[in-house]
């Protein structure tokens, strides 16, 4: 009966390819519109301490590493470009997070050093899905440290100095 | 008895590789049209892979060319699609389909290649490695010359595509891809290995390489499309090392290709790479270009589309 079943539908694709493809792309249109629309800010409504834990892994050495941008207006701008390019995906255009990466706006963040955030910009979480973005130079990933520290340049530093 | 497709006009397609073409536009503009997209920073490299995976959830379409000259044959134009999702943040998978263009001959679809990369450490070192895993079902008229394997040589293509079809192959290809970045330099080696699963065959082996760097290693604040930043130069050079049985440079062709990508804000990326052949056995010319686009959040959909949680 299944087969049958099954059959049919297939019958129907090859019989009417065009109309049953673009019902196809449109249901896909819909679930996909639906899940983005659901998807930015949600996450930030569950705070969870342990997406933050790689932070506190951080070596000591990198920790301490110093932003060669600290506080230049142009270099956060750039920042924020190259941060709309590559992270807002994941982490949210305005930082606040999604399903796919956890709230940057945290204290956990805005008090890790510059050095801490370079580190897992370069080396990703890869094992709980941040991946490695050392294929951006150096200089271009300092830039985008320099932005997230804009974010919140009142905030007091540093928690988890070395 | 198999059905023709239908065009967008409504007229009836007999050629297989129009089917295939149709169902692939009509893929691409369902996923062009309901994914967003992401900007990516992809390398030159056609023939070597260095490290980096595609990032956890996004789905990469990918178009290449290959303009190859033949001697005592003719040219010929080979093409593939690229399908490439990132399942993890250390896992890749990838699925391709190509075809060619023989001048003066036909045209013929040629075989489809599934790939999985798999990252091996958690964080970045001084050498990265990947391990690569391919299954591919390809006709002998496969001419994309995505790798040159074994004893590969200019004169294998040179007979007809009807004489070449007649030829299949299931293989299975395994590479450690080594990557290493520094101060902007990306180096990646790729050593290859090559099994026809026909007991016969023996193990062939190749090898990739490549270096690349950016022309910027700073962003500009504002957007734009010809700034230094968005290119990366690079070469790669690529070739066969010989089989199980008769290992070596001997009855090997070698390739040694400029290339350049273009990283557009608009989400596109341009690649183009011309190889030159290093020895007699080569194709004098090979000259590749590629256009690519990745779309973020193709993962959840499909997710939420079977009833997964959002």
């Amino acid at each position: 009966m299944k087969t049958r079943s099954t059959r049919i539908q297939f019958d129907l694709l090859v019989r009417f390819p065009l109309p049953c493809i673009m019902t196809i792309i449109l249901c896909l249109s819909f679930a996909q519109r639906l899940a983005l629309a659901q998807n930015e800010g949600a996450a930030t409504q569950r705070p969870r301490q342990s997406v933050y834990a790689p932070l506190l892994k951080v070596p000591i050495a990198a920790r301490a590493r110093e932003n060669p941008f600290e506080g230049n207006p142009l270099d956060a701008t750039a920042g924020g470009k190259l941060y709309s390019q590559h992270c807002a995906d994941c982490h949210g255009p305005k930082a606040g997070g999604t399903h796919y990466g956890p709230s940057l706006l945290r204290e956990e963040v805005q008090h890790a050093t510059p050095g801490t955030i370079f580190w897992i910009l370069t080396n990703g979480v890869v094992w709980h899905g941040m991946p490695v973005w050392s294929k951006l130079p150096e200089p271009e990933r300092w830039q985008i440290v320099t932005f997230l520290e804009s974010l919140h340049p009142q905030s007091g530093r540093p928690a988890n100095a070395p | 008895m198999p059905q023709d497709a239908v065009s967008l006009t409504g007229r009836r397609i007999r050629c297989p590789l129009a089917r295939i073409t149709v169902a692939s536009l009509l893929c691409l503009a369902f996923i062009f049209f309901s994914c967003a997209s992401s900007h990516a920073q992809e390398s030159p490299y056609i023939v070597t892979y260095d490290h980096y995976l595609e990032e956890p959830g996004n789905l990469e379409v990918e178009y290449f060319s290959t303009f190859g000259t033949q001697r005592a044959g003719n040219d010929f134009h080979a093409f593939w699609m690229e399908f490439e999702y990132g399942t993890t943040a250390w896992w890749t998978t990838e699925f391709y389909v190509d075809g060619q263009t023989t001048f003066s001959d036909s045209t013929v679809f040629t075989g489809f290649r599934l790939e999985n990369r798999l990252r091996l450490l958690e964080h970045e070192h001084w050498v990265n490695p990947v391990l690569y895993i391919e299954y591919e079902q390809t006709s002998g008229a496969d001419k994309i010359l995505k790798e040159v394997e074994g004893h590969d040589v200019e004169s294998d293509f040179a007979e007809p595509n009807s004489v070449l079809r007649q030829e299949h192959d299931h293989e299975l290809e395994l590479k450690l891809l080594l990557s290493s970045t520094f101060k902007g330099w990306n180096v990646a080696l790729n050593p290859i290995f090559t099994k026809n699963i026909s007991p016969s065959e023996p193990w062939e082996f190749a090898y990739a390489l490549g270096a690349s760097h950016p022309l910027a290693m700073k962003a500009l604040p504002q957007r734009c499309n010809f700034c230094r930043e968005n290119f990366i130069a690079g070469v790669e050079i690529y070739g066969g090392l010989g089989n199980v049985r008769n290992p070596g440079l001997p009855n090997t062709s070698h390739y040694l290709a400029p290339a350049v990508a273009w990283n557009l804000p608009s989400d596109w990326t341009f690649r183009l790479s011309s190889g030159f052949g290093l020895n007699d056995n080569s194709h004098r010319l090979l000259l590749r270009w590629g256009v690519s686009r990745e779309f973020t959040g193709f993962g959840e959909m499909v997710r939420h589309l079977f009833g997964g949680r959002v």
